[in-house]
C-alpha cells in the first residue's frame, strides 16, 4: 500500500488486511507499555490544512505508539493569495525527508494532487478532504461495526466482514466526506447501507450509489437497523434553504429520544448507534441517543488510534503483499502474539 | 493599401477538401484560381495532399494583455493563432483594465496591429468593469478604431434581465452583437464541476445543466422580444442544443458557439483532480458531447471558439478548488474538430470552413474574413496536411500557456502554411514573418 487515499478504490482483501492489523494494534493499547518499535527512525508529518484536533490527536497517538518521529505541521493560509502553495509546502517536507504525510485538506482531492504529482514522493494518508473522503474514519467505524458484527455472531473479528449487516447513515450526505468513504467501503465489505437525509442534503447522482436513499427515518428504522450512524450536521445549512429549520430537522432526521423508544419497541435490542463526531447534541442526536448504552460513539475514538496505527504501519512498512494472515508486528523487534495479547 | 506581400503560387491544393486546384496570390488576394496555373515570378508551395481552407476566425480568445502578460500578450497568443491556422481573433474583454472604453479596445487593437500575426478584433465589455450593474460605452468602442461589434463580459454571466434587455437593444444601433456567457450565478456558487454522478463522488460542488440553460432560454426570448441579435459563447449541455435549436425553428436571432474542449472531453478526467481539466463551463457527459457534436453537424450551433485561456503554471499546479478555469485551444482547435467532426463522418471539410471562418466572420462582421477562396478575394487560406498524426506537447506551443487539455494525447491534422491577407504567417508548420504591414507606422495599415 503507498498511499491510502479513498475507500473506492480499496479492494476487500485490502479493507480487510488493514483491519485485522488494526485488531492486532489495538492489543497494543491494551498493554501497560503501550508503545512498538516498529516505525523508530521513521518521520510522520501531520499536515492539516483545516482544524481538526480529533483527528489529528489521534493520527499523532498512533505514530506515537509506532516510535514514528512526528512532525504537526498546521497550514494556516490555505489560498494561493495569502500563503505558501500546496506544490511548495509538500516540497519542503520532502526536503525534511517526511516518510509519510497524513493530509487533512478542505479542498476536495488535495491528497490526490500529493500523491500523483512529483512534488513529494512520501506515502499518503488522506485525513479528510473537504466533502471527497475521510478513509480512515470509515475504517474505524468499519472496526467498531465488525467486532460488534462477530460479537454477535460468536466468532473472532479477525478476516471477518460485514455480510448481512444493515447499516442506516442519516444526515448530511451531499457535504459528508464521512458518508462516502462509508458507503464505498461498507459496500466493499457486505454491508447493506441505506442512507438516510433531506432531499436537499443528497447529491444529484446518489441514486448511481451501491446502497438505499430514503427520506424518512421512521421507515427506515421500521425496516430494521443493525447500526445507526448519525452524521453531523451544521446549522448554518438551514441559511442556504437546505431545511427550514433546526428544529424541523431534528424532529424529521435527528435520532431523538422517540426514536431511542422505537428500537426497543421494535426489538431492536443491538443495534448500535454510531457518530463521527462532533455531535451537535439535541440537533441530529439527542442526549438520551448518545449516553445510551447503544452508542459506540467513544469506542470509535478509541479504535480510531488502532485503525491509523494500522494505515500507517501498512503504509510505511512497505508490504505490498494481500494475504491478511501476515504476523505484521514480527518485522517490529518484538514479537508479541496476537492471541497472547488478548 | 497594405503593402507588397509577395506572389505565391499554392499548387495541387484539395480546396475544401474537394478537386485540387492552384491558387495564385499576389497583393494580398487571391488572383487566379485554377488548373495549372503559371508559376512565373512565384514562389512555389506544393499542396499535393495538403487542404485549403479560408484562414480560420476564432470568436473566443482570451489573450490577456493588457495586464496579465505573464499569462499571455498579443504576441504570443497571436503566434499561437497563426499556427493553429486562424487569420482572425476576437480578444475578449476580460484583460485588466477591462476592454470597457474605446482606449483599451484601440490599445489592444493596435497591439495585434503591430505583431501582425492575425487580425485582432477587441471584443468590448458590456458593462463597466464586468460587473453587470451599468453599460460600457457601447457606442464608443464601435465607433473607435477598433470597429468593436461584439460584446461580451465573457466569465461572467450578463444576469441581470433588465441590463441584457437594454444590451441586446442598444447594439442593434451599430449592427453589434451581445455573446452571452450563459451561467446563472445564484445556481452556480462556488462551482467547481459538471453537477453529476462524478461530482456526486468527488464531492466537488457542482454547476448544473440548468444554469446554462436557464439563461439561454431566457436570452432567446428577449433577443426575439426586442428584435436582436445574440450569441451564445462555449454552449456546453444538451439541453442547451435542444433550446437553441427550438430557437432557431421559430426563426430568433441567434447564433451559438462550442469550444474543441466539449466537443472531445468529458467530466470523467475530472477523477484525476487534475486541474489542466478545470473549465468553465465545466466538462460535461458523453450524452452532453454527442449532442454537442449533432448540433454542430446540424447547424443549430453556428461555430466553434477556442475559449483559449491561458493561465501560468501556479494557477494549475494546485488544489483543484484552488485552480484557475480554462485550457489553451488555438494550437489544437483544427485537430480536435478534425477528430472529432471529419474523422467521425459528421462533417466535411466543406462544413468545417463553414464553422471555422465564414460563420465566425459573419458573426463578427468581418467583411475580409471567411471569403470563399476564388479569385477576386482576400488571401487568407491555411493549407492542411489532413493524414498527418502529432503528439500534443504543450512545451512545444507558441501560446506561454502549458495548459492544455490534449497533453500527450495523439491527435490528426497539421496547419503546414497560414496566409494572412497573402502573407504566409506560417510555413512548412514552423513560423514565418509576421504580416509586412506590422512594421508600418501604427495606424498606417
Amino acid at each position: 500500500m503507498k498511499h491510502l487515499l479513498s475507500t473506492q478504490d480499496l479492494s476487500r482483501a485490502n479493507a480487510i488486511r488493514i483491519l485485522d492489523t488494526a485488531e492486532e494494534m489495538s492489543a497494543v493499547g491494551d498493554r501497560e507499555v503501550k508503545k512498538l518499535p516498529a516505525l523508530r527512525g521513521r518521520t510522520v508529518v501531520n499536515l492539516f490544512f483545516e482544524d481538526s484536533t480529533r483527528t489529528r490527536i489521534s493520527f499523532e497517538a498512533a505514530a506515537k505508539r509506532l516510535s514514528a518521529d512526528v512532525i504537526n505541521f498546521a497550514a494556516k493560509g490555505s489560498s494561493v493569495s495569502k500563503g505558501e502553495s500546496l506544490k511548495d509546502t509538500a516540497q519542503t517536507l520532502s526536503a525534511m525527508g517526511a516518510d509519510a504525510v497524513v493530509i487533512r485538506h478542505w479542498a476536495s482531492g488535495a491528497p490526490h494532487r500529493l500523491a500523483a504529482t512529483d512534488w513529494i514522493d512520501a506515502g499518503v494518508i488522506n485525513a479528510g478532504d473537504g466533502t471527497h473522503e475521510h478513509p480512515t474514519q470509515a475504517l474505524l467505524d468499519a472496526f467498531t461495526m465488525r467486532r460488534h458484527w462477530a460479537k454477535l455472531a460468536g466468532t473472532e473479528s479477525e478476516g471477518a466482514n460485514l455480510k448481512g449487516m444493515r447499516v442506516a447513515i442519516a444526515g448530511d450526505v451531499l457535504h459528508s466526506r464521512v458518508a462516502r468513504s462509508n458507503v464505498w467501503l461498507l459496500r466493499t465489505l457486505g454491508a447493506e447501507v441505506t442512507l438516510v437525509a433531506p432531499p436537499t442534503l443528497l447529491p444529484v447522482g446518489v441514486e448511481k450509489w451501491p446502497c438505499a436513499v430514503s427520506y424518512n427515518l421512521d421507515d427506515t428504522l421500521a425496516q430494521g437497523v443493525d447500526a445507526m450512524m448519525m452524521l453531523r450536521v451544521q446549522g448554518e445549512r438551514m441559511n442556504a434553504s437546505y431545511f427550514p429549520s433546526t428544529r424541523e430537522y431534528s424532529r424529521r432526521w435527528g435520532f431523538d429520544d422517540n426514536r431511542l423508544r422505537t428500537l426497543d419497541r421494535l426489538g431492536m435490542k443491538d443495534t448500535i448507534i454510531m457518530h463521527p463526531g462532533p455531535m451537535n447534541r439535541g440537533l441530529e442526536i439527542s442526549a438520551a441517543a448518545a449516553d445510551s448504552p447503544r452508542s459506540t460513539v467513544l469506542a470509535q475514538v478509541r479504535n480510531g488510534v488502532s485503525v491509523r496505527m494500522a494505515a500507517l504501519y501498512l503504509l510505511l512498512s512497505g508490504d505490498t503483499r494481500e494475504p491478511a494472515t501476515t504476523p505484521v508486528l514480527a518485522t517490529a523487534g518484538t514479537t508479541p502474539s496476537t492471541k497472547e495479547a488478548n | 493599401m497594405a503593402p507588397s506581400t509577395g506572389t505565391y503560387l499554392i499548387r495541387g491544393a484539395a480546396v475544401l477538401g474537394g478537386e485540387p486546384a492552384d491558387l495564385l496570390i499576389r497583393d494580398g488576394i487571391i488572383a487566379e484560381r485554377g488548373a495549372g496555373l503559371s508559376d512565373d515570378g512565384a514562389t512555389v508551395i506544393d499542396a499535393a495532399g495538403l487542404v485549403a481552407l479560408p484562414g480560420m476566425v476564432d470568436v473566443h480568445t482570451h489573450l490577456r494583455e493588457p495586464g496579465r502578460e505573464d499569462a499571455e500578450t498579443v504576441e504570443t497568443g497571436t503566434r499561437a493563432a497563426a499556427l493553429g491556422g486562424y487569420t482572425a481573433v476576437h480578444a475578449m474583454a476580460n484583460s485588466t483594465p477591462v476592454a470597457d472604453t474605446a482606449g483599451v479596445v484601440e490599445q489592444v487593437y493596435s497591439l495585434g496591429k503591430a505583431a501582425g500575426w492575425v487580425d485582432v478584433r477587441p471584443v468590448g465589455a458590456v458593462t463597466v468593469g464586468l460587473a453587470g450593474e451599468q453599460l460600457a460605452e457601447l457606442g464608443a468602442m464601435a465607433d473607435s478604431r477598433a470597429r468593436v461589434r461584439m460584446f461580451s463580459d465573457d466569465g461572467i454571466c450578463v444576469h441581470d434581465p433588465v441590463l441584457m434587455r437594454r444590451a441586446l437593444e442598444y447594439v442593434k444601433a451599430f449592427d453589434g452583437v451581445v455573446a452571452q456567457h450563459a451561467q446563472e450565478p445564484r445556481l452556480t456558487a462556488g462551482a467547481q464541476m459538471n453537477e453529476g454522478e462524478v461530482s456526486a463522488v468527488l464531492g466537488l460542488a457542482g454547476w448544473p445543466a440548468v444554469a446554462e440553460e436557464s439563461i439561454i432560454a431566457r436570452d432567446v426570448l428577449l433577443a426575439q422580444h426586442v428584435g436582436s441579435r445574440l450569441h451564445v459563447c462555449h454552449v456546453s449541455t444538451a439541453g442547451s442544443v435542444e433550446i437553441i435549436r427550438w430557437a432557431k425553428q421559430r426563426g430568433i436571432n441567434v447564433t451559438a458557439e462550442v469550444t474543441p474542449h466539449h466537443l472531445l472531453l468529458t467530466d470523467e478526467l475530472v477523477r484525476s483532480y487534475d486541474p489542466v481539466y478545470k473549465v468553465n463551463p465545466p466538462l460535461r457527459t458523453d450524452a452532453d458531447v454527442q449532442a454537442l457534436r449533432a448540433g454542430l453537424a446540424d447547424g443549430t450551433i453556428d461555430v466553434v471558439g477556442t475559449d483559449h485561456a491561458p493561465h501560468p503554471s501556479e494557477h494549475k499546479e494546485c488544489e483543484w478548488a484552488q485552480a484557475a478555469m480554462g485550457m489553451t485551444g488555438l494550437e489544437t482547435a483544427l485537430s480536435v474538430v478534425q477528430h472529432t467532426m471529419i474523422e467521425t463522418g459528421l462533417m466535411t471539410w466543406a462544413d468545417f470552413a463553414r464553422v471555422t471562418s465564414a460563420a465566425p466572420a459573419a458573426i463578427g462582421r468581418l467583411a475580409d474574413q471567411g471569403r470563399p477562396l476564388e479569385a477576386g478575394e482576400p488571401a487568407n487560406i491555411v493549407l492542411v496536411d489532413p493524414a498527418a498524426r502529432w503528439t500534443v506537447d504543450p512545451f512545444r506551443m507558441a501560446t506561454m500557456g502549458r495548459n492544455s487539455p490534449f497533453k500527450g494525447r495523439e491527435l490528426p491534422g497539421k496547419v503546414v502554411a497560414t496566409f494572412y491577407l497573402g502573407h504566409p504567417t506560417v510555413l512548412d508548420g514552423e513560423l514565418n514573418t509576421p504580416h509586412p504591414s506590422a512594421a508600418q507606422p501604427a495606424g498606417a495599415a
